[in-house]
């Protein structure tokens, strides 16, 4: 026996790799982990590759019990991490006996949690990623109860002692620096003035395919009509007709038809992005 | 051809019909060597999308400078693919045609089509080459469930649903070719730039 088993999948728990970058021209979204920082970190530690699988946790965490002895981390938002009930270390490689049962709990900051597990979780890949994409169905299912998910052999290196210190949590407002473009002509000038000086909230419909605001004022058109088509990037700030603006995260479309404001830039604005609870202030600054 | 830079490492393409996008498509594809690493390179209706490049500015000032040679026609690996028209929206279709119903298939299958770009859906091929007069309006209210291998049109494109799903197209056959396959290479079989013939069943 071997591989772990999903005791307790929790709210939204996936796989997650660094996803199907160079499909897009085939319709395929790019998908994979949404805090890469906090991905790359579990793999770290665990001694992987950086873009090992990992799971990625919504909330809730995840249960697993190891069924031959595995290393494991926990990673992103910082949770209570428990082994057969007792403490043990967020942020750190932990060892599990076959046997014992890892408990990833509720998100005490932040969203999302990563669990890494030494040899990297080695579900059969599609396109060449392990990942589910939410929007498009690729990938493996999400985690239910009673799965067995088996461990690859994807370490490169030695299991650090080194832990998560140093790792900035996740913030207490979340602030997207916007470079305009290449839509922002579609918008009054004046209105994109007053989205750069107001608060926003993230909304509860938030996914993993967006990040949705509410509460800030909504943008105004200078010009109608519809934009035919075209490329969608990650870190995107589309403007549907609502007036509120969408941040683009892993499992956005490859195209879209409403205007794109800007773009945040990948990395830690994103990674901060993939960690902002529903009410979350959200502030746009000029880049 | 208007460069627009998006974001930081990112370039999009603006022209203004769906033949400059297939001409600049191809030549981008043929000198992909020069354009210094690309991740995507993603054509849609107007605009074709760089993402994944080191200094956009600068690229789209160099791309813009080309001279994009209109692609020839018999250029791009031709697909057929064998239709039944047996269609919900087959009538409909002929009528606001205003042609027979049994008059289609000989009129789709003399159209040279070109994927022009995929969306919606894992390869969801958007065909061009149906004549301004054959373009077509969504259906009003769109179906809950279209089979795959549905071959279907609205607006100035035809399509053929790779999976069930949602959708407002019109729907004129039935096609047993597998346009999307994941553990197939290549997976999809209307990749940008593949041109394509409908062909009946049994004719």
């Amino acid at each position: 026996m071997s591989g772990l088993l999903v005791l307790r999948a929790g709210a939204l728990t996936t796989v997650q790799d660094r996803g199907r970058p160079g499909l897009a021209h085939l319709g395929v979204p790019r998908s994979g982990a949404l805090d890469a920082g906090a991905r790359a970190l579990a793999n770290r530690l665990v001694g992987n590759a950086a873009d090992a699988a990992v799971l990625e946790t919504t909330l809730d965490g995840v249960a697993l019990r190891a069924r031959a002895p595995v290393t494991v981390a926990v990673t992103g938002a910082p949770c209570a991490v428990r082994v057969s009930g007792r403490p043990a270390a967020w942020g750190a490689p932990v060892r599990l006996r076959a046997g014992a049962e890892l408990d990833v709990g509720r998100a005490e900051s932040g969203l999302r949690s990563y669990v890494a597990v030494r040899g990297g979780f080695a579900v059969p890949p599609v396109l060449g990623s392990r990942s589910t994409d939410l929007l498009s169905g690729l990938g493996p299912a999400v985690l239910s109860a009673g799965t067995v998910l088996p461990v690859g052999g994807a370490w490169i290196g030695p299991v650090r002692g080194a832990g998560a210190l140093g790792v900035p949590g996740p913030p207490s407002v979340l602030v997207l620096p916007l470079r305009l473009g290449p839509r922002a002509d579609w918008f009054e000038a004046a209105s994109i003035a007053r989205l750069l000086r107001s608060p926003y909230r993230v909304s509860a419909r938030s996914n993993r395919i967006g990040l949705r605001t509410e509460g800030g004022p909504r943008l105004a058109r200078r010009r109608g009509g519809e934009l035919p088509s075209e490329g969608m990037v990650l870190g995107a700030v589309q403007v549907p007709p609502d007036g509120l603006p969408v941040l683009f995260l892993a499992d956005h479309p490859v195209t879209g038809g409403y205007p794109v404001l800007g773009v945040v830039p990948s990395g830690r604005p994103l990674n901060a992005a993939a960690q902002a609870v529903p009410g979350l202030e959200v502030r746009f600054v000029s880049a | 051809m208007r460069p627009l830079v998006v974001g930081t490492e990112a370039l999009l393409l603006e022209t203004d019909s769906a033949e400059e996008v297939a001409a600049l498509h191809a030549e981008l594809l043929r000198r992909r060597g020069e354009l210094g690493g690309v991740r995507d390179i993603v054509p849609a209706a107007r605009t074709v999308l760089l993402d994944g490049v080191a200094d956009p500015a600068a690229l789209g000032a160099r791309i813009a400078r080309w001279e994009v040679p209109a692609p020839a026609a018999s250029e791009g690996p031709l697909v057929r693919v064998a239709v039944r028209y047996d269609g919900p929206d087959l009538a409909e279709v002929a009528a606001l045609w205003g042609v027979g119903a049994q008059e289609v298939p000989a009129i789709v299958g003399g159209i040279a089509f070109r994927v022009a770009f995929c969306g919606f859906a894992p390869g969801f091929g958007y065909l061009t080459g149906l004549p301004a007069r054959f373009h077509l309006p969504r259906r009003a209210t769109p179906r809950t469930s279209v089979p795959a291998g549905s071959l279907a049109l609205a607006g100035e494109y035809a399509g053929v649903y790779p999976r069930s799903s949602p959708g407002g197209w019109q729907l004129i056959g039935t096609t047993d070719a597998v346009v999307w396959d994941p553990a197939r290479e290549p997976a999809a079989l209307f990749a940008p730039g593949v041109r394509v013939r409908f062909e009946e069943v049994g004719a």
